[in-house]
């Protein structure tokens, strides 16, 4: 039975359609990721499930009840917001118990579940103090103690993380991380942040104008990607989407990419043998559209074991930034600017040649018109 | 600005030193009859029939205070001003707290509770802001005849509280629109109701802007000399009225001494008002949301 279930809801506000016929469903314990662009519903659909905001139609049913026309308070839901929204005029114990006095709960039980939480988060010494006595963290966490003090049956996160600096961000997401794993909670969560949705959700799922495009596990969403949209969405820095026309060779099918300068065709690179599906046939002479993500790139000499494999091709770096990790490398592939993703090693300066390899046994290709997902 | 850096030219001193010249000599007319009046009550009546208005008094004597305070005539009856200063009191208290809870809950409704036509409501209750006090003055009376109110207290308290809703709520109304949203949506889940979000969200962070109400509710009624004199029974006028009932007096010898300690009674609540809160009055007017 799943925890929370959106069944085909729609949302207008005056004449504007904000939410298109909405379904999920959520397992108990599960932990989903909304991601879109901004404005394109996300906080809006927290809200309807939330009962902040009524649906214009469809239900909303948490555990085997119907909750659509229950409100705020008759469901069993606890918010983090993105400005936290604690009170300010009470200080830390009284804004994380405000909610169980509300709900009836003794003084001495209200006491144990501020303790307990307060423990949770690492803050016990700051019970005392007024939320504005409090840095940005500690608000952060004084909010999440608000909602978990209630132990409510499902938690909704609206971008909880995205006015803390990078540095903070990343250890409160671990931390989200742990105690949801601790504590198996229901968890939906919206978030800007490709690495936060990658790392914390069990499914993801990605929205644009009111709809869900797809929902599926961050790996699915991120090897599978439905559609273009989704494709450039999820990963940073983004796919490389090369215009391409699919031709039938003897040794299979092949994809040429081509020279938006100059005409003609830049590179021809094939398609692996066992990714050909009964589509592609027809297909053969229409321009697609080749996503490849920067990983799927290797700088030459780096590859000297599987050496051999894939495609080798030739380009001039015109822009190096080196992240640490990795070191990103920009450059013309035929008229198109490419991103790759080149080891920590690489010593590759702006300007310079450079033999990359790539196979498509991983690349997505898609129509262009649709943008739909092809292979 | 104290920690300003400053031109240090002969001809910057000179500007600096005409500007302070003439920003005191106009703090000192604005003062002067202020002055001119608490000099005057001062005085023995003798002193004001031989010298100027601004003589020092030749010895400093507060009869004509305590005359004004118990004895001096307001028309027919000779009391002083002390049981109308009282009748003030018995309107302003009621007045300024009923309609300043009343705007509060009106302010709340129209940002936090919001319904089909809240703006429309708003906007004819800002109206109300601009309906200079004389156009209401015959419908009121009326109003207050049919509810048999007509020449009480509880019909000025209940004047006040009408005309003065229009200011409270545009007080509260944009005191609270900068209050974010998102904190009462939180207390919505956390299973607060509307009243329960009002006292115990909402009124706590009010401070500043109850402030400015309850100064401005608490002058202008304070103040009202129209009202008090057209709907205040026998019994019930406020000290406005009894002021103006004492000057014109038209028996006996002129006290302009007892004159100006009455006015200086009857302005000086709104005075203590003033030097006691005017600072958070300005804090108030300026105060922008509330920081989470
Ligand atoms: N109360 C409202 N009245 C009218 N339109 C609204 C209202 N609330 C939201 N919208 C519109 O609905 C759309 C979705 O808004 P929503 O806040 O859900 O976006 P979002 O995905 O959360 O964006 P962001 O990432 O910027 O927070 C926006 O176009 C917004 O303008
Ligand atoms: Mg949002």
């Amino acid at each position: 039975m799943s925890a929370l279930n959106v069944r085909h809801v729609n949302k207008t506000f005056g004449s504007t359609q904000v939410l298109k016929d909405i379904s999920l469903a959520i397992d108990s314990g599960e932990f989903l990721i909304l991601v879109g662009p901004s404005g394109c519903g996300k906080s809006t659909l927290m809200n309807t499930i939330a009962g902040l905001e009524p649906v214009t139609s469809g239900e909303i049913r948490i555990g085997d009840e119907d909750v659509t026309w229950h409100t705020p308070s008759e469901r069993d839901i606890a918010m983090v917001f993105q400005s936290y929204a604690l009170y300010p005029s009470m200080n830390v114990r009284q804004n994380i118990s405000f909610g169980l006095e509300m709900r009836k709960m003794p003084k001495a039980q209200r006491e144990e579940a501020v303790s307990r939480v307060a423990e949770l988060l690492q803050i016990t010494p700051l019970l005392d103090r007024k939320p504005s006595q409090l840095s940005g963290g500690q608000r952060q966490r004084v909010a999440m103690g608000r909602a978990l003090a209630r132990e409510p049956q499902i938690y909704l996160f609206d971008e909880p993380l995205s006015n803390l600096d990078a540095k903070l961000r990343v250890e409160m997401r671990t931390e989200i991380k742990k105690l949801h794993q601790r504590l198996g909670t229901t968890i939906v969560y919206v978030t800007h942040d490709q690495i936060e949705a990658m790392t914390l959700a069990d499914r993801i799922a990605v929205m644009r104008d009111g709809e869900i495009l797809q929902l599926g596990t961050p790996h699915e969403v991120y090897n599978d990607p439905v559609d273009m949209f989704v494709a450039g969405f999820m990963g940073s820095p983004s796919m490389n989407f090369l215009p391409v026309t699919l031709v039938s060779q003897a040794s299979g099918y092949a994809l040429q990419v081509h020279d938006e300068e100059q005409g003609g065709t830049a590179l021809t690179l094939p398609w692996p043998a066992e990714r050909d599906t009964q589509e592609l046939s027809a297909r053969v002479g229409d321009r697609l559209v080749l996503g490849l993500r920067p990983e799927h790139f290797l700088e030459d000499d780096a590859i000297q074991e599987t050496s051999g494999e894939g495609t080798r091709l030739e380009v001039t770096a015109t822009v190096v930034e080196p992240t640490g990790a990795d070191t990103l490398l920009q450059a013309w592939l035929g008229g198109n600017e490419v991103t790759a993703r080149l080891g920590p090693k690489s010593r590759v300066v702006a300007g310079d040649r450079v033999a990359l390899r790539t196979d498509l046994s991983r690349a997505v290709l898609f129509d262009e018109k649709t943008q739909r997902r092809l292979a | 600005m104290a920690n300003m850096v400053r031109r240090h030219t002969t001809s910057a001193r000179l500007w600096r030193a005409g500007l302070y010249t003439l920003l005191i000599v106009a703090a000192l007319v604005y003062l002067l009859p202020l002055v001119v009046m608490l000099l005057t009550s001062l005085k023995p009546l003798d002193d004001i029939r031989a010298g100027g208005l601004l003589s020092l008094p030749s010895t400093i004597s507060f009869e004509a205070w305590s005359k004004a305070w118990g004895s001096a005539c307001t028309g027919m009856r000779c009391n002083g001003m002390s049981g109308y200063f009282l009748n003030s009191i018995a309107i302003v208290v009621p007045a300024v707290a009923i309609s300043s809870l009343v705007g509060a809950l009106n302010g709340y409704v129209l940002t936090k509770w919001r319904f089909r036509g809240a703006n429309l409501c708003f906007a004819l209750l800002l109206f109300g802001c601009f309906v200079p006090f004389q156009v209401v003055l015959m419908p009121m009376a009326r109003t207050l005849g049919w509810l048999g109110l007509a020449s009480s207290t509880s019909g000025l308290v209940l004047v006040h509280v009408v005309y003065g809703i229009a200011f409270t709520t545009l007080f509260f109304r944009n005191y609270y629109v900068s209050i974010p949203d998102e904190m009462i949506a939180a207390a919505k889940l956390d299973g607060a109701g509307f009243w329960r979000i009002f006292w115990r969200i909402l009124l706590p962070v009010s401070g500043p802007i109850i402030t400015v109400t309850v100064i401005w509710q608490f002058t202008q009624i304070w103040n009202d000399f129209l009202f008090g004199v057209s709907f205040a029974g026998f019994d019930s006028q406020p000290v406005t009225v009894a002021l103006n009932n004492m000057v014109n007096t038209s028996t006996g010898v002129k006290e302009y001494n007892v004159d100006m300690a009455a006015a200086m009674i009857a302005a000086l609540p709104t005075l203590v008002v003033y030097v006691l809160a005017g600072k958070y009055f300005v804090r108030g007017l300026t105060a922008g949301s509330v920081k989470g």
